[in-house]
């Protein structure tokens, strides 16, 4: 067997006509932050639920901590934390009622729950409401309910389906120190914080694993690596540098005016591949191999277009430039822009 | 069998159930609402019908008459009038149904052995209509008896005897109270109506609100989560029955003759057929609402079809065969029986038989159909 935690051999889910995930493959290893990107609709939540068995594939296998998901489901499933993208606790029973719930019925005991329910609320700082109806709590609080209750069993891998999305710059913050924590925090697995590690093979190293879908960059780029769907197919994989760099002196600043007119120019140069205004600049991403060859033509090309440049370089890449290439390109398979 | 996983849903739902002040009042509130509104308004006894009389004749033997009239019980003389147009009025409207016209020459018709009188009444609602009729066909009858024997004691002969006399004995329920009849079948009813809609709309909730993903990708096993949710509606369903029973038998004297375990079990085979449509319909319905409608499509062919309103055999004969496939047909048979006839399980083995089939068939269609997923 391999090290890896998570296994997933070409998995396909039809929906009739839509092929929502079309021939999936995913290793993540022991510790890893797997961060799963793409635009609405690319797949990343039927991905997601295939994971965890919600879904049957229609094709392929998914295996989890050497568990077949289809034959050992329940098995595997005793290793997963999971956080849907829609909130999934009862809105009717209290932070503590929920969390105690859930404990209960992945198999912790009587003696077992309360405790532990204490320190995982406390790790995510809900242990003051804990009394709270879940329906009464704030969109970053019920976030965080939704992730006490999937880690209250330890699980040794953690499935967090957008769970961001809608919550404000500061709780999106405090959610990633959170699993960052989890992730890399040595004393989070040692017994004073979360009992004997226990299911975990020496060697192993980090423990839990996280894959986390999100529509944010910035949350993107704190993954160790990262996976872009599209039309269900993930059509690039790397780390969030690995990804940059392949777009490394391809992104052009541009400063002038008027703007417009520099605007027009810039899209009428048949190698550069996209314009995109940021206040009063311009970003350009550009053909491989052409960035010298424009940073020579472009002044000129401006300069008789009567417009006037002011700064022209060339600047690193975001994720942002990489996820917007991926997602604009229009024969992606045939013709990979990478 | 017994799990802590399946106990922590069961209590999860009664938390949620006591919590959810209608859900609570649907399942405690209606059963007493409907046991008191089918106890008395739904009473196929007709009684008080009002009666208008027009006494021409108005002498000590007319009175008589009418006394054994106000005696039968089922008729109140409301009105005295004095023209035909008057009663017609009265029976026109609705503020009598009968009409009782005694001629003038009453008493010296009487003497001779003829007397007649006329009796109208209004047809147009046939069940008042039907009492009415044989109701005064017998005071008559009773009325024309007692004059002979008299009439035969004044004049010292001995009374004559009719030649065929049909002697009636009224078992289990001598009074032919109505309530007698219409309180077990709302026990029945409660099982099929309110365990079909709480179990549909318990399970379709957790779709509805998306708790559902949440516990699928817990290891608990599909026929645990099916138990789990079901047991607390099992329990409930038996809370129900006895509340009917205690009200039934302390409010309206409704005989408990069976044995209280039969009444359980046979309840608990029934419940099975009820919780399985609950399931059933949980597996096709995406919203509560949706839930509603499915159980609805089961539930009003049972009451029409089970002999709960209308006798059985009183339906055309296609029809009588649909109630074959409903099972609260038998379960009607088993209640009435167990409580008011106090039978044993001989007497109703046909019917147990059934519901045991019904509910085990239907019960596996549904946990076969129930899916631990999305999809």
């Amino acid at each position: 067997m391999t090290n890896y935690l998570v296994q997933a051999n070409g998995i396909k889910k039809y929906f009739g006509k839509v092929h929502a995930v079309d021939g999936v493959d995913l290793n993540i290893k022991a510790g890893e932050i797997y961060g799963l990107v793409g635009s609405d609709g690319a797949g990343k939540t039927t991905t997601m639920r295939l994971l965890v068995g919600a879904l049957l594939p229609d094709q392929g296998d998914v295996t989890i901590c050497g568990y077949d998901l289809r034959k050992q489901t329940e098995l595997a499933r005793s290793t997963i934390g999971y956080l849907s993208q829609r909130f999934s606790m009862y809105e009717d029973l209290t932070v503590l009622e929920n969390i105690r719930f859930f404990a209960e019925i992945r198999g912790l005991s009587a003696t077992e729950w309360l405790p532990r329910s204490m320190e995982i609320l406390e790790f995510v700082g809900l242990d003051k409401f804990k009394d709270r109806r879940a329906g009464q709590l704030s969109g970053g609080m019920k976030q965080k309910l939704g992730l006490a209750s999937a880690l209250v069993t330890r699980p040794r891998l953690l499935l967090l389906d957008e769970p961001t999305t809608g919550v404000d710059p500061v709780t999106r913050q405090d959610f990633w120190q959170l699993v960052i924590k989890l992730v890399s925090a040595p004393h989070f697995d040692s017994p004073t914080i979360f009992g004997e590690n226990r299911g975990m093979s020496e060697g192993q190293g980090g423990g839990v694993s996280v894959i986390i879908s999100t529509p944010y960059m910035d949350e993107a780029s704190r993954c160790h690596r990262v996976g872009f769907m599209r039309e269900g197919k993930i059509i690039a994989e790397d780390t969030p540098s690995n990804l940059r760099a392949r777009f490394n002196n391809r992104v052009l600043e541009l400063r002038g005016s008027p703007i417009n007119k520099l605007r027009h120019v810039a899209h009428q140069d048949e190698d550069v591949e996209d314009v995109a205004a940021f206040g009063d600049k311009l970003h350009l991403r550009v053909r491989a191999g052409k960035t010298d060859l424009i940073m020579k033509r472009l002044p000129k090309e401006i300069e008789s277009a009567g417009g006037k440049l002011t700064e022209l370089r060339a600047i690193p890449s975001t994720l942002e430039d990489v996820f917007i290439a991926l997602s604009e390109d229009q024969v992606f398979s045939s013709n990979p822009v990478l | 069998m017994f799990n802590s996983r399946i106990s922590s849903i069961i209590r999860k739902e009664f938390l949620q159930l006591f919590r959810d002040p209608r859900t609570l009042a649907l399942a405690v509130v209606i059963p007493i609402v409907q046991l008191f509104l089918l106890g008395y308004a739904a009473t196929s006894d007709v009684r008080n019908i009002p009666l208008a009389v027009w006494d021409q004749s108005k002498t000590p033997q007319s009175r008589q008459l009418l006394d054994a009239f106000r005696a039968a019980d089922y008729f109140t003389i409301d009105y005295f009038v004095g023209s035909t147009d008057e009663y017609q009025k009265l029976i026109e409207s609705g503020d009598a149904r009968v009409a009782l016209v005694i001629p003038a020459d009453y008493d010296i018709r009487l003497m001779e052995g003829s007397a007649k009188v006329l009796m109208v009444l209004d047809g147009s609602d046939a069940t008042i209509g039907a009492t009415a009729l044989s109701t005064a066909r017998l005071v008559g009858q009773s009325f024309a008896t007692k004059i002979l024997s008299e009439q035969a004691a004044l004049s010292g002969r001995s009374a004559p005897s009719a030649p065929v006399e049909v002697r009636t004995q009224v078992w289990y329920n001598p009074d032919l109270n109505s309530a007698y009849f219409m309180i077990p079948g709302v026990i029945g009813m409660i099982l099929s109506f309110i365990t079909t809609i709480l179990t549909a709309t318990a399970i379709v909730r957790e779709r509805e609100r998306g708790t559902i993903e949440q516990l699928i990708v817990t290891p608990i096993r599909s026929w645990e989560l099916v138990l789990g949710k079901l047991l607390p509606y099992v329990i409930l369903a038996f809370v129900e029955t006895f509340e009917i029973i205690i009200i039934g038998r302390y409010w309206f004297g409704v005989p408990v003759r069976g044995s209280l375990l039969l009444i359980i079990f046979t309840s608990g085979l029934f419940l099975m057929s009820s919780l399985g449509i609950g399931l059933f319909a949980s597996t096709i319905a995406n919203t509560q609402q949706e839930a509603m409608m499915t159980v609805m499509m089961y539930n009003l062919p049972s009451i029409f079809l089970s002999g709960f309103f209308f006798p059985l055999q009183a339906m055309p004969k296609f029809l009588q065969w649909v109630s074959y496939a409903i099972p609260l047909r038998y379960y009607l048979v088993v209640i009435r029986a167990l409580l008011l006839k106090g039978v044993g399980l001989q007497a109703i083995q046909n019917e147990v038989i059934a519901l045991a089939i019904f509910g085990v068939v239907i019960m596996g269609a549904a946990a076969l159909r129930f899916r631990k997923r999305l999809d």
